[in-house]
């Protein structure tokens, strides 16, 4: 379907009309301006998911917002929980039950939910939890940051698991990396996790107006009840440390399949570029500027941006980064992807890091004048 | 019937067979009422003819093994959270029969927000709540249903009330919320309060089944390792103190007009405009 079937009331605010030669009775818009929440939202609606489970928290409200007014439109299950810990363990049950299903909150939501995921991990149930990220530790600020990238890519969860994580930079990638989303969740029977940030949340972009849907499956491990069929359990309980073992073997062959066909990245300007950015979300696009800037100041900068966090397209880098005299990241953190940017290049290019914490952006003239900085210092070195 | 048929054939009737449901001899200790719990639940199932249509959310506790011993599809759930969990499965499979099974630590302490909200949410699927009054799993630790005085592994002294707090009402306490359509509380002390165990699971299943709304039954058990004694003295502790600090019966039944004989909330606003 298309957000524009639904009826008039329904539609997101179409902010800069058509042109006029182009209206008609029938008329869709080529674009329309969507709220990076709104269009996360309705890009799940679209591609059929069944069960939303959330509750408030700034900056992703606007999300929970949406689906509570759309899920039940199209006779499906909206709940606002108590918690973060109930929505998530509503839609630990959801899932079960074979429900393709959506959470979302913002950082210390996320925290909250920890618990369940690793639960879902290792019963193998697919959900897909959108974190709008915003400044840390504790209650921090409502402000865009990326301080969670170690929680969403290293752990959240307690034991010996791994959750794909994608990154959009823009709200049109956000629309399209939803119903991704839902194909590994499901691809995999893993949770998911789709991390964006306040900015990517609260800002408004146009997005082509029909959003794609996805065909759904009746996987046989779901509960509906064991009729003419043995019961079936979902668990991740395994005593006997034998079992135990043996399912974490199985999940890890599921993680080495996903680390071998599932890492993806984008790159801008990396043929021959001196020195590699590498950025991901609302950080990726100020980096973006930042390498244009240098190539006007004529330095070959280029940009490496990974679209997946987990797994990171290590392999990937470190081929673009071949050459390069520096690598840097640009963050809204204090440096925590530069991380798996240092174990993917091996010490092969000095990498740094320049960012901002708390809900400060970096600019990109900061970038631009830290890039010069490292490069000086790399010329000193004699590098 | 032929003069060939041996004696006992001819003239025996079944009197006793155990449920289809219970696949698995259960593992709970000497004297522990999760087995009589568990076994008739499986009679109710398979009397109202349920067990190819009922998903069982399992718990964390003793009872977290209740799908091995339970022929029913099943999810667990972390610790407390099985009613958020129900909540997720009944909400997309409203045409499934639901249950949780959980003991007095998952549900009336890490798990209080969940129930209380599932019930005032008023979500179509029934709690099997089995108390008894203590942290048996992990080894016989004070739970919020333990009785004052009561000793415990973490109430050495016994629970002291103004440093412990009192024991919490969990099914008192739902009984107030109008979402919930039926509850009682039942207990396995002697065969005939079995007999009601029964009949309240029965009937809770029925509320579900009309889909009315929350149904819960709060079960008074043992627990003979955590309480330090034997089977036979627990059952006798079971009736003569645990079921006096929690009486049981029918709270809630609306559909029967038994609810609690407090003002409903809203009761006093519906007065005034309904008078205009």
């Amino acid at each position: 379907m298309t957000i524009l079937d639904r009826p008039a009331a329904a539609r997101p605010a179409v902010a800069a009309a058509p042109p006029a030669s182009a209206r008609g009775a029938h008329h869709v818009p080529d674009r329309v301006l969507m709220k990076g929440n709104e269009a996360i939202a309705e890009a799940a609606v679209a591609a059929g998911c069944d069960a939303y489970f959330g509750y408030p928290i700034t900056p992703q409200a606007e999300l929970l917002e949406w689906m509570a007014r759309r899920m039940p439109e199209e006779g499906r299950v909206f709940v606002q929980a108590e918690s973060e810990l109930a929505a998530i363990n509503m839609a630990l049950g959801a899932s079960a039950a074979g429900a393709r299903v959506l959470v979302s909150s913002s950082s210390p939501g996320i925290s909250l939910m920890a618990e369940a995921m690793s639960y879902m991990a290792g019963s193998r149930l697919p959900v897909v939890l959108v974190n709008v990220m915003r400044g840390g530790p504790g209650l921090g600020s409502i402000g865009a940051a990326q301080g969670d990238y170690l929680q969403a890519t290293k752990g959240h969860g307690h034991g010996d698991y791994r959750v794909p994580v994608l990154a959009p930079s823009s709200i049109a990638e956000a629309i399209d990396l939803v119903r991704d989303a839902f194909i590994l969740a499901e691809r995999y029977r893993t949770p998911v996790m789709l991390l964006a940030d306040g900015i990517l949340g609260q800002a408004m972009e146009p997005v082509a107006p029909t959003f794609k849907t996805l065909e759904k499956g009746r996987p046989d491990w779901i509960l509906d009840g064991a009729a003419g069929r043995a019961p079936r359990v979902l668990k991740s309980l395994h005593l006997r440390p034998e079992d135990l073992e043996e399912h974490n073997l199985a999940l890890q062959a599921v993680y080495a399949q996903i680390e071998k066909t599932e890492q993806r990245w984008a790159g801008e300007e990396l043929d021959g570029s001196e020195v590699v950015l590498v950025a991901y979300g609302t950080a990726a696009r100020v980096a973006r500027t930042a390498v244009e800037r240098l190539r006007d100041g004529g330095i070959r900068a280029g940009l490496f941006r990974p679209i997946t966090l987990w797994p990171f397209p290590a392999q990937a880098l470190r081929d673009a980064a071949k050459g390069a005299r520096a690598v840097m990241t640009v963050e809204m953190s204090a440096g925590q992807m530069v991380e798996d940017v240092r174990l993917a290049i091996e010490g092969a290019v000095p990498v740094s890091h320049h960012g901002r914490m708390g809900g400060m952006v970096p600019s990109p003239d900061g970038v631009v004048d830290a890039v010069r900085l490292v490069l000086a210092e790399s010329k000193e070195a004699g590098r | 019937m032929t003069a060939t048929e041996p004696v006992l054939e001819q003239e025996g009737r079944t009197i006793y067979r155990r449920p289809a449901l219970l696949s698995n001899p259960t593992s709970y200790c000497p004297g522990c009422g999760h087995g009589i719990v568990h076994r008739v639940l499986a009679e109710v199932l398979e009397e109202l003819d349920l067990g190819a249509k009922t998903i069982l959310v399992g718990s964390v506790g003793c009872s977290v093994f209740a799908y091995d011993f339970l022929a029913l599809d099943s999810v667990e759930s972390p610790h407390g959270r099985a009613t958020a969990v129900a909540t997720g499965v009944k909400r997309v499979r409203p045409d499934k029969v639901v249950l949780t099974y959980q003991g007095d630590g998952d549900l009336a302490a890490i798990g209080t927000a969940e129930i209380v909200h599932a019930a005032a949410r008023g979500e179509r699927f029934t709690v099997i709540f089995v108390n008894n009054g203590i942290y048996g799993m992990t080894g016989g630790q004070m739970a919020p249903t333990t009785l004052a005085g009561q000793k415990t592994t973490s109430s050495p002294r016994g629970r002291d009330v103004q440093t412990q707090g009192y024991p919490l009402p969990v099914t008192e306490m739902l009984s107030l919320l109008p979402g919930v359509q039926y509850v009682a509380r039942v207990s396995v002390a002697d065969p005939g309060h079995v007999g009601k165990t029964k009949q309240a699971i029965k009937r809770a299943f029925e509320v579900q089944l009309e889909g009315k709304g929350f149904s819960i039954v709060e079960v008074l058990s043992t627990c003979p390792v955590g309480w330090g004694l034997t089977p036979s003295e627990s059952m006798e502790r079971l009736r003569d103190v645990v079921m006096d600090a929690y009486p049981v019966g029918t709270f809630v039944d609306r559909d029967r007009g038994i609810a609690p004989a407090l003002p409903q909330p809203g009761a006093a606003h519906r007065s005034i405009t309904e008078g205009f």
